[in-house]
């Protein structure tokens, strides 16, 4: 019966989508709504092949599947967007790779959503999703709850990061940094979280554990704060609806402040509070020991969800948003520098009496280092939210290496470790198929970092001072222009960078994939059962 | 008053205090008496079912040994 009622859905939905493509009113809402017929197309004929078919019966012990899709899908997204990455700091270097026939689809200012998005929420976000499902069983040591949920949660995922890659390079985008999906691609999002809340929420209810381990807590404010973010900053009214243009809700400095308020928070809610709940279980896991001190985890979470919350005016310095909230977000952003220290330090110290390990262990070096740019980033922060810091750094390219001392190093990395320890269990292997690549990932990542972080310092407050220089009558001493040209060895350093930091990656996927296919599998825990 | 000012109002007085105190608590709550105790069992959570629910038979065996 239910399967002839999905049968159905999926046929409506496919009509449906092809009717939106006919009246189709731009290039973007055309080839999403063709991309949505074809998926659900496929998804009626798969159901129409399985019809009437005898289902197996219901798996018991920990819905594994999902999390190894999602092992999968981080590190190809990963890739992706490093490579995307890459491919516009050359664009900046060396303008003319804005090919004159890829214009209006392939220029920076197309590529470079597509390049946030892609490592934000397609690597982060599949990253996020995967070790949580595998956190929340473990900790709460039942299965994953509502069944084929976590399945329409990552798959739906994949549709949202498709449609909005899709959208960005044919022009649809509503002008929001890391927000940029349009009104249709939001809604689809909204329903996909809901499902991820509830099927988090139902395992972790669900639990044979007293207590809800700390990891869950994180996840958990991840996950909601999340989805208040999402919904209240994406409050849009579509033009058409055969149409990807929208109009925001907000208009002015109230809709700046929205948008910040959900930047600054997609920074603290997504990729801190969601990565220090892999943190928090990935480094005593490998490291084998509990958290150096789980009281300091407790008040760690609730320093940081009760501060984050108030620093995104801080992005707003000097604007049109009153002196008093932009006071406020600076001192919020400030005292957050405790319970972010407080994290980095509960994370290093797990490693006390262990630290030969860092010897040996290469993976746990990488969650170090992580955790180390994650201490490093939230010193940064702090500092350029200071007003008196900001005008020299805003609008400069210190903000951008900033954000990729705090992406790459500590949402890489940490995801990296945590790659590297799932694989082996997910695919049931003795060990990874090669600690030395291992060991050159780690190396042509931090080298990567380091190239990356250090010229866009020299370049961000090189390009500030050039701004900001008068000579004796007053006047402006450069051009804008004058500072594109001093920032050009920069710019190649960082793209150097970027290729070393991509390389390491290609070398973890080569790692994974020989792992999966030819490291020694374990040795059967089944020889330990007794004969019945 | 319009809505700003009375919310504002609000917002850096009694919610402000509400705020801090329930932080406050979560502090003392933290360092209870015997708290020391149970949070070393809760933190020894990832360490227990590695490789299959508490309710599956392996694991009862690995609970044992």
């Amino acid at each position: 019966m239910w399967d002839y009622v999905r049968m159905a859905a999926f046929a409506v939905i496919a009509l449906l989508a092809a009717i939106a493509a006919n009246y189709a009113r731009d290039a973007a809402y055309l080839v999403n709504a063709l991309t949505v017929m074809l998926v659900a197309a496929g998804m009626f004929v798969w159901e129409l092949r399985r019809a009437g078919e005898p289902r197996p019966a219901p798996e018991t012990g920990y819905m594994d599947g999902v999390v190894r899709a999602g092992v999968i899908a981080t590190a190809f997204w990963g890739v992706v967007g490093f490579l995307v990455g890459t491919f516009i700091a050359f664009q900046l270097a060396f303008p003319s790779l804005n090919f004159e026939w890829a214009e209006g689809y392939a220029n920076f200012g197309r590529l470079r959503p597509l390049h946030t998005s892609a490592v934000i929420f397609a690597f982060g976000g599949n990253a996020l999703i995967a070790t949580s499902f595998y956190i929340v069983q473990r900790t709460s040591a039942t299965r994953l709850w509502g069944g084929n949920a976590g399945w329409f949660v990552f798959w739906g995922f994949q549709l949202v990061i498709i449609l909005a890659a899709t959208g960005y390079l044919l022009g649809a985008t509503q002008s929001k940094e890391y927000a940029e999906p349009e009104w249709y691609v939001d809604w689809w999002l909204t329903i996909v979280w809901v499902v991820y809340l509830l099927v988090f929420l139902g395992t972790v209810m669900k639990r044979k554990e007293p207590h809800i381990y700390v990891a869950n807590w994180f996840f958990l404010a991840f996950i909601v704060t999340v989805a208040m973010l999402h919904v209240v900053n994406n409050l849009s009214v579509p033009v058409s609806i055969f149409g990807s243009k929208s109009v925001q809700v907000f208009a002015g400095v109230q809709d700046a402040m929205t948008q910040w308020w959900y930047g600054h928070n997609a920074v603290g809610f997504f990729l801190t509070a969601g990565f220090l709940g892999m943190m928090y279980y990935f480094v005593p896991k490998q490291a084998e020991r509990p958290v150096f001190s789980y009281k300091l985890s407790i008040i760690h979470f609730w320093a940081l969800i009760f501060l984050y919350i108030w620093a995104g005016p801080h992005h707003l310095h000097y604007t049109a948003l009153p002196d008093w909230a932009s006071t406020l977000g600076m001192v919020f952003s400030i005292v957050l520098w405790m319970p972010s220290w407080g994290g980095m330090i509960n994370g290093l110290m797990t490693l006390s009496g262990a630290w030969d390990k860092l010897r040996t262990d290469p993976i746990i070096r990488m969650m170090v280092i992580s955790i180390g740019f994650y201490g490093m980033s939230t010193f940064e922060g702090p500092m350029m939210s200071i007003k008196a810091v900001n005008s020299l750094s805003h609008y400069t390219d210190w903000t951008i290496g900033h954000v990729h001392s705090g992406a790459l190093g500590w949402n890489g990395m940490i995801t990296f470790g945590a790659l590297y320890f799932l694989v082996p269990k997910l695919w049931n292997k003795e060990r990874l198929y090669s600690l030395s690549l291992v060991n050159w990932h780690f190396w042509l990542a931090t080298i990567g970092i380091v190239l990356y972080a250090s010229s866009m310092w020299v370049t961000g407050i090189m390009e500030g001072l050039m701004w900001r220089e008068v000579d004796a009558q007053g006047f402006l001493v450069n051009s804008f222009a004058d500072t594109v040209a001093a920032k050009f060895p920069m710019y190649v350093v960082r793209g150097l960078g970027g290729v070393l930091f991509l390389s390491g990656a290609i070398i973890m996927c080569f790692n994974l994939w020989k792992t999966v296919t030819s490291a020694p599998a374990k040795a059967s825990d089944a020889a330990a059962v007794p004969a019945e | 008053m319009d809505t700003y000012t009375i919310t504002r109002a609000f917002a850096d007085s009694w919610g402000l205090l509400g705020l801090f105190m329930f932080f406050i608590g979560v502090i003392l709550w933290v360092f209870r008496p015997g708290s020391t105790k149970e949070y070393r069992d809760t933190a020894g959570i990832p360490f227990r079912h590695e490789n299959a629910p508490a309710d599956d038979q392996i694991n009862a065996k690995e609970v044992q040994a």
